[in-house]
């Protein structure tokens, strides 16, 4: 995966650019607003990291002349600014997720991969499988082993997210955001019981577990079989 | 005397509008009283003369010719009448008695009586002067003219021409001068409420601009103003203690953060212990960093600017989905989460800063209530419009700290040990606070009995409006 790295603070740069190396991402840093533009326009990137307050050209505005350009690359912008009004605002002008500073690494990591998948042609689906679990996004039924399996709808939904991002690090706050709207964080850990719910009825009378916890990250949901 | 800074003052300007339009008036009044009185006067001089002519007459009628004749010439004599002017002459305008030399050239008897206004001289002095005459004709055969010349008239007109031109002149320089007068006086005020106002913000922020007592309308921006630096100095004391609170209970956390770091660096460098002390470290920073993220939603609550964004909201759809987050944590503490809902009741707020307010009080249910215990969420009509519930049957809050709790950091003694920042009340409050909704804190035995109160926004037509997702 190739991204671009816009960022004007060199320290957070350099351990950005470091941490998303050692995942085996390749990056092309610039901490100009105008260079990033001009970069961005130049393509090639699985995903653009967008600094909103940038010298020269500022993060939105880069962000929507990539969009007028017809480019669809995933932007993931960072900001100072934690208020909804301003998230609404970064996602309103072409973004597809918005961190806050400051962020755990693991946290941005998790959205890049994700973000990076997106980024790859996908036929929309109506049945989502993973292993022998299948979710049958029309039906609204899911089964595993063809055993059906009686999920309440917010379950339902927090397993159809976890299927589309299968096999990548999916992190409380982004469970919070996706399946409940919520732009901020509990403290406590209301997340990880409906997870561990979810397991139980997912993974407990099964033999492979496919629901997994990432430590210091979050949840991932993959078939053990297949090679990381 | 009259100071140039006066010059641009609106009070001066004020003035000099005010002396032109009295001026204007002064003018049209003394020059009312000044024709009055010249037509007065002439009007008098016209009733001399007729009053004249009509004793001639009847001395004509009563005995001839020869008799009006020595009348004229006895009144010619006489000075009372030294101004009057007589004229007698025959059909062929020839003369026969009077003080003038020739009947003037431009009247012609028309028979019946007639005014007239002519130049004459006297005997003895060349300068021209007005006239004014009466003509009569006696008995179709004899022309007689009376008149009285108007000298002294004009005199006086213009006398008092020049004394109503002086009148007007004079008031047009005292009202200059008082104008200046005036506008000093109020500049004296304004200088004093702006010199004040000056000193207050140059620092002195707990002194107030001066009342003269009067009450008039100068005190009265002055109770203005000081009204305003009263709400100046309520707003600077929130946010010296916003700071003071930040500085005091943050302190804390970042020391231990610190603290932890620098026993890592004595520690032996072997690496599972530093891990952990990394581990520890990144721990402390979540949750200064979950303070900090807490202490803005709460800034962002108090300011009026969350109000702009205001949407019509399902309170019971929204509160809905705050029970399902919480569901599966209370039923692990085998709690048993009671929701009755009424749908349809629309709120106008703002979704974000509820739904946190929300599960900040489920949070706290869940965290106060003991294993097995209830708690209540409800959303109905209430005597004050639409209420939201939140009862626990925990420990509650004792009366004499429900006041205080809902202030930032505050914790209750019983609950220091437990995690959480004591933030969570404290935004519930600001929220309710933003929304213009009552909030209660009642006790529900056991337990707390939390409510809003929040005004309710005529419904939308079915389907519910904005949904909570």
């Amino acid at each position: 995966m190739r991204i671009l790295l816009v960022e004007d603070d060199p320290q957070a740069a350099s351990y950005l650019t470091k941490g998303l190396k050692e995942h085996g991402v390749g990056v092309d840093h610039v901490a100009d607003g105008r260079e990033g533009l001009f970069r961005a326009t130049a393509g090639g990137y699985d995903v653009i990291i967008l600094d909103r307050m940038l010298p020269g050209l500022d993060g939105l505005s880069i962000l929507k002349a990539v969009r007028a350009a017809g480019d669809t690359t995933p932007v993931l912008l960072l900001s100072a600014l934690s208020d909804v009004d301003a998230r609404v605002e970064g996602l309103r002008a072409g973004g597809d997720d918005y961190l806050t500073k400051p962020f755990a690494f693991a946290e941005l990591m998790a959205r890049v991969e994700a973000l990076g998948r997106r980024g790859r042609a996908e036929k929309p689906q109506t049945i989502l499988t993973v292993a022998d679990l299948e979710l049958d996004l029309t039906a609204r039924t899911v089964k595993r082993s063809g055993k059906p399996i009686d999920l309440k709808p917010k379950e339902f939904s927090l397993l159809e997210y976890f299927m589309r991002h299968a096999g990548q690090v999916v992190t409380r706050t982004m469970l919070l955001e996706r399946v409940w709207d919520y732009a901020f964080d509990p403290q406590t850990n209301v997340i990880d019981v409906h997870v561990s719910r979810l397991r139980g009825k997912i993974d407990k009378d099964f033999d492979k577990p496919l629901l997994q916890t990432v430590r210091g990250a979050g949840y991932m949901l993959r078939d053990p079989a297949e090679s990381a | 005397m009259i100071r140039p800074k006066v010059l641009k003052t609106f009070s001066f300007r004020l003035a000099l509008w005010y002396v032109g339009l009295f001026a204007v008036s002064a003018t049209v009044v003394f020059g009312f009283i000044w024709w009055a009185a010249v037509t007065f006067m002439l009007g008098q001089t016209d009733d001399i003369i007729e009053s004249e002519v009509w004793s001639l007459v009847e001395q004509y009628d009563e005995r001839g010719l020869a008799a009006l004749s020595m009348q004229i010439s006895s009144r010619q004599r006489n000075e009372a009448s030294r101004s009057n002017i007589y004229l007698l002459v025959d059909r062929e305008m020839h003369y026969l008695a009077g003080n003038m030399r020739q009947w003037p050239p431009n009247i012609e008897p028309k028979g019946y009586p007639e005014w007239h206004t002519i130049p004459v001289t006297a005997a003895n002095d060349p300068a021209p002067l007005q006239a004014r005459v009466r003509v009569v004709t006696l008995m179709g055969k004899i022309h007689m003219l009376v008149g009285r010349e108007l000298s002294d008239v004009m005199r006086a007109r213009t006398i008092m021409a020049m004394a109503m031109a002086l009148g007007i002149f004079f008031t047009v320089i005292m009202g200059l001068i008082w104008g200046n007068v005036m506008s000093v006086k109020l500049l004296r005020r304004l200088d004093e409420i702006n010199g004040a106002s000056r000193e207050i913000m140059g620092g002195a922020l707990d002194r107030r601009i001066p009342l003269s007592g009067s009450g008039d309308e100068f005190d009265r921006l002055a109770v203005n103003l000081n009204d305003m630096l009263d709400r100046i100095g309520e707003l600077l004391a929130t946010v010296r203690q916003v700071s003071d609170n930040i500085a005091h209970d943050l302190r804390s956390p970042l020391t231990r953060l610190r603290s932890r770091l620098e026993l890592a660096l004595l520690e032996p460098p072997d690496a599972a212990s530093q891990r952990q002390a990394m581990e520890e470290a990144i721990d402390q920073a979540e949750s200064i960093i979950a303070t900090f993220n807490a202490l803005l939603t709460i800034a962002r609550a108090e300011s009026a600017a969350a109000r702009d964004n205001f949407e019509d909201l399902d309170l019971a759809a929204l509160v809905r989905d705050a029970v399902e987050l919480y569901e599966p944590l209370a039923e692990d503490k085998f709690i048993t989460l009671d929701a009755s809902m009424e749908d349809g009741l629309v709120v106008s707020g703002n979704r974000h800063l509820l739904s946190q307010a929300v599960t900040n009080l489920l949070d706290n249910a869940v965290k106060y209530t003991p294993e097995g215990g209830v708690i209540r969420v409800g959303v109905g009509h209430g005597p004050c419009g639409v209420v939201l519930s939140v009862t626990d049957s925990g420990p509650g809050i004792p009366e004499a700290e429900r006041e205080n709790v809902l202030r930032r950091f505050y914790r209750l003694d019983e609950s220091r040990g437990t995690p959480g920042s004591g933030l969570g009340l404290s935004l519930v409050a600001a929220v309710a606070r933003l929304h213009g909704a009552g909030l209660e804190l009642i006790d529900a035995s056991p337990g707390l009995d939390i409510r809003f109160c929040f005004k309710e926004q005529p419904g939308l037509p079915h389907p519910a409006p904005v949904p909570a997702k």
